[in-house]
């Protein structure tokens, strides 16, 4: 019996178990799969509970209801990887050995490694909030019933952070919310980010800049966090910058899981090191690494993954069979951006490519446009939950290609 | 590609100045790219971040970030900014001969 192992359930690891238990004959594969969390969150929902549009029960569900037959699923923290010996050690003095991993623990914040922020959680200062956790997004949805306008800030700690278009739809949301609430005119929006710009790469980056400008949000840019400064409600760079908030909305800064780190398995964030075609690890060649959890040059986005691990299950298989893997992933990423106002925008690019305006999924004709703002695009980032829990997460096919195309988007120029 | 005469050498550079061709690098080139910049002197605390970051690139193909040399080179990141004032990440790699590191998406 060979076996494979996969850490983590979230979007990712479901993904591949879904893929590969019709695939692989269950006479000679196990396919076990480990997560600590009986939950599976729709984390692109948390973005909504906010501003009262989401509730919990629209983003969780048990995680087993989502695990095939024929697939062991285990309920325990994943305490130690051992490459060296093929096996996991899990809660309980567990070892799992197997013939292949797959690493998809992904990523979390981790609000403790800057100062001010240790106590972003229950017990936390009140005008300190991330959305980051569905407990987070929760608080925040609380303590806006309660806003009377000030400084709202909205700040990113550091590249990379997962769904780096989430915290502009933060505040393209509060604009519209407050306006809503009677309260815009006494609130100044302030984005705060690492980055020089709005975004990452210069087209979307400045389409997005010229929204904020629109919309009165000041930008902050090249803001590189040292420490939130709670008596004086200020966040202090390391240039000694500084920006006062009455409410202060952050990403702590994002790291994969800690037992990646522990078992030298991880970069200086806890990423496994992965070849960016193939995902397999650059140490070990039974280990791969998917989803979030993988150091790669393009988004960390449950869209990312699906495509990815679409790939990936064909290479996989060729794998196993001693053949040379494939499909080249090519960092295809695809994120709808909300803007308020029932509108949002689409974004689609890969490893080469910036984001271009355009149609999609179909070149000419949509009916998604990319990088600009319709109805059409906030109907499409509403009907992905139904399509994640539904068709996404049980790894069936969904109606749009894995690999980039540039078919229906227009040039840089 | 643009050239630019650094120090009586000539280098490849790209639109803001950086080094293009990694090999055409030198440890005498540091200390006349550092005054570019305005750092005068290249001290202990300097060559550490630069010859890790020589390191690294020759190892990973791609510039550490500075949150990469806080932690494999054991250099706060505060102290990086004493170093490199303002412009760390820029004004390093631009000493090392190096690209900028790539903000992720
Ligand atoms: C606010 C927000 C908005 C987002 N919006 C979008 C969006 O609009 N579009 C989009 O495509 N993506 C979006 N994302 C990103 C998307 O949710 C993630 O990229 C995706 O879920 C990653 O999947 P994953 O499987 O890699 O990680 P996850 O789904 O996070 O799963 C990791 C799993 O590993 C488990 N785990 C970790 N460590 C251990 C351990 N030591 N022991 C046991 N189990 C462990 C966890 O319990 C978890 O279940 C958003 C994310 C957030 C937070």
């Amino acid at each position: 019996m060979k076996k494979l192992l996969v850490l983590g359930a979230g979007t990712a690891g479901t993904m591949v178990v879904n893929k590969l238990r019709h695939r692989l004959d269950a006479d000679e594969w196990q396919i076990t799969v480990v997560d600590q969390n009986p939950t599976h969150y729709y984390q692109p929902g948390f973005l909504f509970i906010p501003f009262g549009m989401y509730g919990r029960h629209d983003v969780v569900k048990p995680k087993r209801d989502f695990i095939p037959p024929g697939v062991e699923m285990i309920q325990a923290e994943i305490e130690e990887i051992e490459a060296d010996n093929n096996r996991v050690k899990i809660e309980g003095d567990r070892w799992l050995d197997y013939d292949f991993l797959v690493i998809a623990t992904g990523t979390h914040i981790a609000p403790d490694e800057t100062p001010g922020l240790e106590a972003l959680g229950d017990e936390g200062p009140d005008n300190v909030h991330t959305f980051y956790t569905l407990e987070g997004a929760m608080k925040l949805e609380k303590r806006l019933r309660t806003f009377r306008g000030g400084n709202l800030v909205m700040h990113i700690t550091e590249m990379p952070f997962k769904c780096p278009v989430a915290p502009l739809e933060f505040i393209f949301l509060a604009d519209w919310w407050l306006q809503e609430q009677g309260l815009r005119e006494d609130t100044n929006l302030t984005f705060v980010t690492p980055l020089p710009g709005a975004f990452t790469k210069p087209v979307a980056s400045k389409a997005l800049g010229g929204m904020l400008e629109e919309k009165k949000i000041e930008l902050y840019a090249d803001f590189n966090i040292e420490r939130v400064d709670l008596d004086a409600n200020k966040i202090v760079a390391y240039s000694e910058e500084e920006v006062d908030y009455d409410l202060l909305v952050t990403v702590p800064l994002n790291m994969g899981a800690a037992v990646v780190g522990r078992s030298g398995l991880g970069d200086e964030l806890n990423y496994v090191p992965v070849d960016k075609h193939t995902f397999l690890s650059n140490q070990h060649d039974n280990i791969f690494a998917l989803g979030d959890a993988a150091a790669l040059p393009t988004s960390k986005a449950g869209s990312v993954a699906h495509f990815a691990v679409e790939l990936w299950t064909e290479n996989f298989l060729r794998f196993i069979d001693g053949l040379e893997m494939l499909e080249h992933f090519d960092g295809h990423a695809n994120c709808y951006i909300e803007s308020g106002h029932g509108k949002g925008l689409l974004i689609d690019f890969n490893y080469d490519t910036e984001p271009l305006p355009g149609k999609y999924p179909l070149p000419g004709i949509g009916p998604f446009s990319l990088l600009e703002e319709t109805e059409m695009n906030h109907w499409g980032k509403l009907m992905f939950r139904w399509m994640y829990w539904n068709i996404l997460l049980k790894g069936k096919e969904m109606p749009v290609p894995a690999l980039m195309s540039m078919a229906g988007k227009w040039s840089a120029g | 590609m643009a050239t630019e005469l650094i120090g009586g050498v000539e280098i490849h550079v790209d639109e803001e100045g950086f080094m293009t061709d990694p090999g055409e690098w030198n440890e005498e080139l540091a200390p006349a790219l550092a005054k570019e910049i305005g750092i005068d002197e290249l001290t202990d605390g300097h060559w550490k971040v630069i010859r890790f970051l020589r390191d690294d690139f020759a190892k990973e193909g791609q510039t550490a970030t500075l949150r990469r040399v806080s932690t494999m080179a054991n250099v706060p990141t505060k102290d990086l900014y004493q170093l490199f004032p303002k412009k760390p990440a820029k004004k390093m790699s631009y000493i090392a001969g190096l690209k900028k590191p790539v903000g992720c998406v």
